[in-house]
């Protein structure tokens, strides 16, 4: 007779988060113990110090910060958590770093589901084992009901730097090739079709995962790499427009080399929003000197979240600070910054 | 992907440039009526393919645009009563008012809620019967069924927290106010193929006969859009007037009987103000006497509006097609999608922000 689910965790006295679990005392302990300790185990975190003590390997350090608000936190093809770990780990590789460490700072609304907190946690520990990184650092507030939404997430992250790129969004230069990691607007479409109120269904997924191997695998045999980017929010659009002005150079697109999956494109039919403005969490651009790019482009393709890269452009001395899109129709565009908020709260 | 490609087929768009081409013995001027029309011409560049042949200009089909001041004024005063839940297109969010837009009301503290549909406003009414629940019933023929249904919906289950704030506008008088005036430059239309999925096109009949016009019911892909300018332009040419459906897979000449039924059932036919061009005989549609009671300005009564337009926005010559764009001083400079000066800089339909968005710089002309 099953007297009890096989769980390996003591089951928590409460299904849901009490004030008292913010308050640093026994909850607060329970907490860290049966929810964050037994899936971000390592020995710095292990520690459990009021700060982790590192081992650096050398050279220059690569430090960044980023919020994670998304909502609803479970989406096709992620979760908060996978967001706020990938996104972290991305920011740190495309400056050329190598990431090694998070920190999670985590804001709970009383009354949000432990089981969800569990998942959560569950999918961040499994998103720094796929990128290799360790959490090692943490923090948990909880806060009234109605003060926050669900779950926010802070995480940090430091990474070593390699010596041997120097990559920036003002390094771009007239000839470069624009290289693209594959199809665009994924992410964004399916926190929009996974909200209520949308109540059109797809089989869209968010494209949520780190990159920071597929980028090195590119710097070790690209190292004269100029810039690389990942398009979140603002999506690819914004990117391309923040590389033209920091470099003070033009950008040119083709149309038909940008990928957009036929489920993305009908939703942003649907609701008229340019995919170029749809927000992805697990794409690269990456400007490269052309007679580099088709090496670059063949290290990406090699890689399961860069099989559909692709080079969609190249940049030019002409009109700086601008992007423009060769139309399928041989016409020529402005790919202009999106205006507003049509996506709020996408990560 | 289907019901899209094949409508955006770059060998079809190039033969069709060129029939185009073929056909015209001079350069026509073409309206499209439509602001949904004008930006897939911008996006696409149809204007820099039929550069020789056609001139495009734009109409007045963009909802927004032509929403008066004083109503954008409206929907602020409301949005900022107590207890008031405001729901609205997101279109209408940033349309500048004489004091703000409707983003700025809510971080003021007003609960101003983006909403899909109208139905989707009475959904929020329905589930918060102690609040005020307003929704901003602005457009064309194309979005006058579904505040119809709303209403009417909203009368049967006695839903009494409901209300519309009403800016609803119909093509054909303005179409009559652009071929009366003197200044008229227009020789043929491309009607605005989702206004005419639901109106049909019997009533642009006495149009073309009394202005000697062809009107050509067209889509919004550049297939349909150039299509349609072939037959306006072949047209034309034989010096024929009339109507020649050329979005046939979505427009029937009696239009949809279903929604025009819902659309009769609940609105009449008055007067109408639209902002930059001026009163308009019969161009709106307000709640019949027996749904009075759903209307926010009847019900919110606000009074002493004092409107104040940006005296160097020259939206209204815009909407009329006697100006382009970009030959507005202010385009560019003083005007701007981050600060526009009139409702055609804003709206994803206006002519303003279809030029800035995608042909702002002089390179690309």
């Amino acid at each position: 007779m099953i007297e009890s689910f096989n769980c390996p965790l003591p089951i928590l006295q409460h299904a849901t988060v009490q004030m008292a679990h913010g308050a640093g005392g026994r909850l607060s302990q329970d907490l860290m113990r049966q929810v964050f300790m037994p899936r971000f185990s390592n020995r710095f975190l292990d520690q459990l110090d009021d700060q982790a003590k590192l081992d650096m390997p050398s050279g220059r350090i690569a430090f960044t910060t980023d919020t994670y608000v998304v909502t609803p936190c479970f989406f096709p093809g992620g979760t908060i958590g996978t967001l706020a770990v990938n996104g972290t780990v991305n920011d740190l590789a495309v400056g050329g770093a190598r990431p090694l460490y998070l920190s999670a700072g985590f804001v709970l609304e009383e009354g949000f589901s432990i089981a969800d907190l569990e998942r959560i946690a569950e999918s961040m520990a499994d998103a720094a084992r796929k990128a290799g990184v360790l959490i090692v650092a943490g923090d948990t507030k909880v806060v009234q009901k109605g003060s926050c939404d669900g779950i926010f997430i802070n995480t940090s992250g430091i990474g070593v730097l390699r010596d041997d790129v120097s990559l920036s969004c003002r390094y771009l230069k007239p000839g470069d090739s624009i290289l693209l990691s594959g199809s665009v607007g994924d992410h964004g479409m399916s926190i929009m079709t996974a909200r209520e109120g949308l109540s059109f269904q797809s089989s869209l997924s968010s494209d949520c995962a780190s990159l920071n191997h597929m980028i090195a695998a590119v710097l070790d045999e690209v190292p004269e790499v100029h810039a690389m980017r990942d398009p979140t929010r603002g999506g690819v659009a914004a990117v391309l427009n923040e590389l033209s002005l920091s470099s003070s150079v033009g950008i040119v697109i083709e149309e038909h080399a940008v990928s957009v999956r036929d489920e993305v494109r009908g939703a942003c039919e649907l609701l008229g929003i340019d995919p170029l403005h749809v927000a992805n969490e697990g794409k690269l651009i990456a400007a490269v000197p052309s007679e580099a790019a088709s090496r670059a482009l063949d290290i990406m393709c090699s890689f399961e979240e860069g099989r559909h890269a692709a080079v969609i452009g190249s940049v030019t001395a002409e009109h700086p600070g601008m992007v423009v899109m060769r139309t399928a129709f041989g016409t020529r565009r402005i790919v202009d910054l999106p205006l507003g908020e049509s996506l709020p709260r996408i990560c | 992907m289907k019901h899209f490609d094949e409508y955006r087929d770059p060998q079809l768009v190039r033969r069709l440039v060129e029939e185009v081409g073929k056909k015209a013995t001079r350069r026509w001027t073409i309206m499209e009526i439509c602001g949904g029309q004008t930006h897939s011409i911008m996006r696409n560049g149809i204007d820099q393919l039929l550069e020789e042949a056609v001139e495009l200009v734009h109409g007045p089909g963009c909802p927004v645009c032509v929403t008066p001041l004083e109503t954008i004024d409206h929907a602020l005063a409301i949005a900022m009563a107590e207890g008031v839940i405001f729901t609205t297109f997101g279109d209408m969010l940033r349309v500048p008012g004489s004091g703000g837009d409707l983003f700025s009301a809510r971080s003021r503290g007003a609960d101003v809620r983006m909403v899909y549909s109208p139905l989707e406003a009475l959904r929020i009414a329905r589930e918060n019967p102690l609040r005020e629940v307003v929704f901003f019933a602005v457009g064309f023929e194309t979005t006058v069924p579904a505040n119809a249904m709303s209403v009417w919906q909203a009368a049967r289950e006695g839903i009494r927290n409901f209300s519309i704030l009403c800016s609803q506008v119909m093509v054909p008088p303005a179409m009559r106010m652009i071929l009366s005036s003197p200044d008229n430059r227009v020789q043929g239309f491309l009607a605005a193929g989702h206004v005419c999925a639901i109106t049909g096109y019997e009533e642009y009949e006495p149009l073309c006969r009394e202005f000697h016009v062809p009107i050509v019911p067209t889509g919004f892909e550049p297939v349909d859009l150039l299509s349609g300018i072939l037959k306006t332009v072949e047209m034309l040419e034989e010096g024929r007037a009339g109507i020649e459906n050329r979005y046939g897979r979505v427009v029937a000449k009696g239009g949809n009987p279903h929604a025009r039924e819902a659309v009769e059932r609940v609105f009449e036919v008055a007067d109408r103000q639209w902002r930059g061009i001026g009163m308009i005989l019969g161009s709106g549609l307000v709640l019949r006497q027996d749904f009075r009671g759903f209307d926010a300005s009847e019900r919110f009564g606000i009074n002493h509006i004092h409107t104040v337009e940006s005296p160097l926005c020259r939206s209204g010559q815009v909407l009329q097609g006697y100006l382009k764009p970009d030959a507005c001083h202010a385009f560019g400079r003083e005007c701007t999608p981050q600060h526009p000066l009139g409702a055609t800089m804003v709206s994803s339909e206006g002519a303003c922000a279809a030029y800035y968005r995608y042909h702002r710089n002089p390179f690309l002309q």
